[in-house]
């Protein structure tokens, strides 16, 4: 009887471990395979939907998993670090993981692939020593969303520059009401404060050194916290878009500079408790000295150095990054980085026109960067992100602002050493 | 004579094999790693391999604030928690003891929020909290009492925090702590009652000294658990405010997940390990003080 049950619980425990070590056997099936890891958006979904397409086409069976960002890059960096990546293509962010991803060797080299359909800075951002790793699938730029009907209640204009905005801002700011709202939350809002830094005149990194403590980038951080700090909702130092998108669509917030990429959710009807009508969409106003918001390839794709099945997985990529497919993307208001989806006759029948204007603006006159473009981007947002929350905590006033940012700037800078990339 | 084969002779080594083999596998040899990439300067970013660079991970990571602040946030959120789970969880089990109407109902109330995943509570607390549109601060204004950042506000971001945690788990502690009553012995009560003690010489020098030895139990799960939390406070803040509410455990994830410094991330997770220990160790020694 004893030993019997000592058999269940052998049999239990093998049972138990087995799934553990199934992974590298149930390859070399006769059908090709590939493993696709893709990202919770809204072209990843468009992806899920037409991969059976590609599969009758084809014959090469995909696996495909879908994950939110953040996990997607932990995934895929745990895997590669690890040497035991089964994945062939994935969806990638150039800004925030590009560089380590290049350095590390992780992409494959894309020499075969024709990129003459994008904007050459696209492909540029995933460019090193001439190779091509990254196709750009979707861009997007900094906009603000605005609350039409308050604007007409308090008988203003949209605001055009920084002046503009603040007394907007200041104006709106009643009635529980925030008058602007941008994301506070340290890193996350490192993205969208860039905007603003390019528009007084700055940058984050110069030359490959950081220089976001000039007196220019400071008085962008000092404006940013003086808006969020004065007019933006309560807690916006703890907000990212996925905080502050809910209170726009409460009806609670007057303006909002973010990413273009949130334009369908916050008219959709299901979701936001505001007319569609009543939500506006205009290119960010321009700041003393320059006119240039950020326009960045958000998401590309590319192909694993360790795929074992490369032909398969090339296939996949090019029908993913396909111009049919690009044009599916406008279709459902996803901004695509083709040139040739923007002028599809098609598309600019149903795109809206809000979107169309503010891109044509950013193409011309944006800076493709939202970020330090960097390795350590994420420690980096961090300590960036220190002192945009001083700023904010302080309504701009702070007086230790510029010496924070210095003490910021050389903690960057050395990264930039450790990493090996200072003064590129 | 049956002929003993190999199988048979070493039974007593290949019968407990595959559950030693999952031990190593999946416990001995992560925390070994973990060491191991303490000593290394292992940083994808930089795209060199790792070397093996003696305790410099060490000196770096005792030199950072965030990593002392962190540690500090360790412990007041694992204090702050735990000695209010315990009091409250005991004076629940106390009062669940005694038999009323709907004590059924009350006590699977009481389980739901065990049975709730961290990640969920996380998001639906955090609509509670939300300055703006959240309900906790509309009650506060319909109360006429000043309104609170809550999660949002690096000055009450761990206490907000805390209250989540008491909130999930003060009936982990209930639930043994009844457990433990239901184990009593009743003996000790009849003499008390033929010496006249009152009610709450009952409580205090009979029920609760018995108890002692559940509680403890019921405290150092619970410790252990509140050291190393990581999901609820990842789900709701994310570490921030800034770095408000970081402590190790989100620390370590952000420093081997966003910044993939590995080196210095198991140095945080190997002192992580080290008070886990000590603080079992400790707890368990005072228990068995108590048992004798």
């Amino acid at each position: 009887m004893k030993t019997r049950n000592v058999l269940v619980v052998m049999a239990l425990v093998f049972c138990l471990a087995f799934p553990l070590f199934a992974q590298g056997t149930a390859e070399t099936a006769q059908k090709q395979e590939i493993r696709v890891l893709l990202a919770n958006h809204p072209y990843g979904e468009l992806l899920k939907t037409k991969i059976p397409e590609f599969e009758a086409k084809t014959g090469i069976k995909v696996n495909y998993e879908s994950l939110q960002e953040s996990q997607l890059t932990n995934k895929l960096t745990t895997e590669f670090a690890t040497k035991s990546s089964t994945v062939d293509v994935f969806m990638t962010r150039p800004l925030q993981e590009g560089l380590m991803f290049i350095k590390n060797g992780w992409y494959e080299g894309l020499d075969s692939y024709n990129f003459a359909d994008y904007p050459a800075n696209s492909v540029d951002i995933g460019r090193k020593d001439g190779t091509a790793y990254i196709v750009p699938l979707v861009t997007e730029w900094q906009v603000l969303y605005y609350r039409k009907d308050l604007f007409k209640q308090a008988g203003l204009s949209v605001p055009t520059n920084f002046t503009e905005l603040e007394a907007a801002a200041k104006a709106l700011n009643k009635d529980g009401v925030a008058g602007f709202a941008s994301r506070g939350k340290g890193a996350a809002a490192v993205t969208q404060l860039s905007s603003y830094v390019y528009n007084f005149g700055g940058r984050y990194l110069d030359g490959g050194k950081a220089v976001f403590d000039s007196p220019e980038a400071l008085e962008a951080i000092r404006y940013y916290g003086r808006l969020l700090g004065n007019y933006g909702p309560q807690g916006v130092t703890s907000m990212s878009w996925e905080n502050i998108m809910p209170v726009f669509q409460a009806g609670k917030v007057a303006m909002w500079t973010d990413a273009s990429v949130f334009y369908g959710q916050i008219v959709d009807p299901t979701k936001t408790q505001i007319p569609a009508a009543d939500i506006g969409i205009a290119q960010l106003p321009r700041g003393p000295k320059d006119d240039s918001p950020f326009i960045v390839v958000s998401w590309g794709m590319a192909m694993s150095s360790a795929s074992k099945n490369k032909d398969a997985a090339k296939q996949f990529l090019d029908w993913a990054t396909s111009k049919e497919l690009a044009i599916q993307g406008m279709l459902s208001n996803i901004t695509m980085a083709r040139d040739s989806a923007w002028a599809d006759a098609e598309v600019r029948k149903v795109m809206n026109p809000g979107l169309v204007e503010t891109q044509a603006h950013a193409a011309k006159n944006g800076y493709p960067y939202d970020r330090p473009f960097m390795s350590s981007v994420g420690q980096a947002r961090d300590l960036i992100g220190e002192v945009i929350i001083e700023s904010i905590n302080t309504k701009g006033t702070s007086t230790k602002l510029a010496s924070l940012a210095q003490e910021k700037v050389k903690a960057v800078n050395e990264l930039l050493k450790a990493d090996g990339e200072y003064g590129l | 004579m049956v002929r003993q084969g190999f199988f048979e002779k070493n039974l007593r080594y290949i019968f407990p094999l595959p559950a030693v083999l999952f031990v190593v596998v999946l416990m001995v040899f992560p925390v070994a790693y973990t060491f191991f990439l303490s000593f290394t300067d292992w940083t994808l970013t930089s795209g060199r391999p790792l070397s093996v660079v003696g305790l410099n991970s060490y000196l770096q990571v005792l030199k950072e604030p965030r990593f002392l602040e962190a540690l500090g946030r360790t412990f007041y959120f694992t204090f702050g928690s735990v000695i209010v789970e315990m009091l409250l969880g005991t004076a629940l089990a106390l009062i669940l003891n005694r038999s009323f109407k709907g004590k059924g109902v009350v006590k699977t109330l009481l389980l739901l929020p065990l049975v709730a995943t961290p990640v969920a509570i996380g998001i639906v607390w955090n609509l509670f909290y939300d300055p703006t549109i959240g309900i906790l601060n509309y009650v506060l204004s319909v109360l006429k009492l000043p309104q609170s950042g809550w999660v949002s506000d690096a000055k009450t971001v761990m206490p907000s925090l805390i209250i989540v945690d008491i909130w999930q788990w003060t009936p982990m502690i209930t639930i043994i702590v009844l457990a433990g009553l239901a184990g009593l012995s009743s003996e000790p009560y009849e003499s008390a009652m033929v010496d006249g003690a009152n009610s709450r010489q009952v409580l205090f020098r009979i029920t609760l000294p018995m108890l002692m030895p559940t509680i403890l139990t019921a405290v150092i799960l619970r410790a252990i658990d509140a050291l190393k939390t990581y999901d609820i406070i990842y789900s709701m803040t994310g570490g921030g405010p800034g770095y408000a509410s970081e402590n190790l455990n989100v620390l370590a994830f952000k420093y081997s997940f966003e910044y993939f410094r590995m080196g210095q991330s198991a140095v945080m997770l190997v002192f992580l390990f080290i008070i886990v220990l000590l603080f079992s160790l400790l707890v368990m020694r005072l228990r068995r003080a108590f048992e004798l």
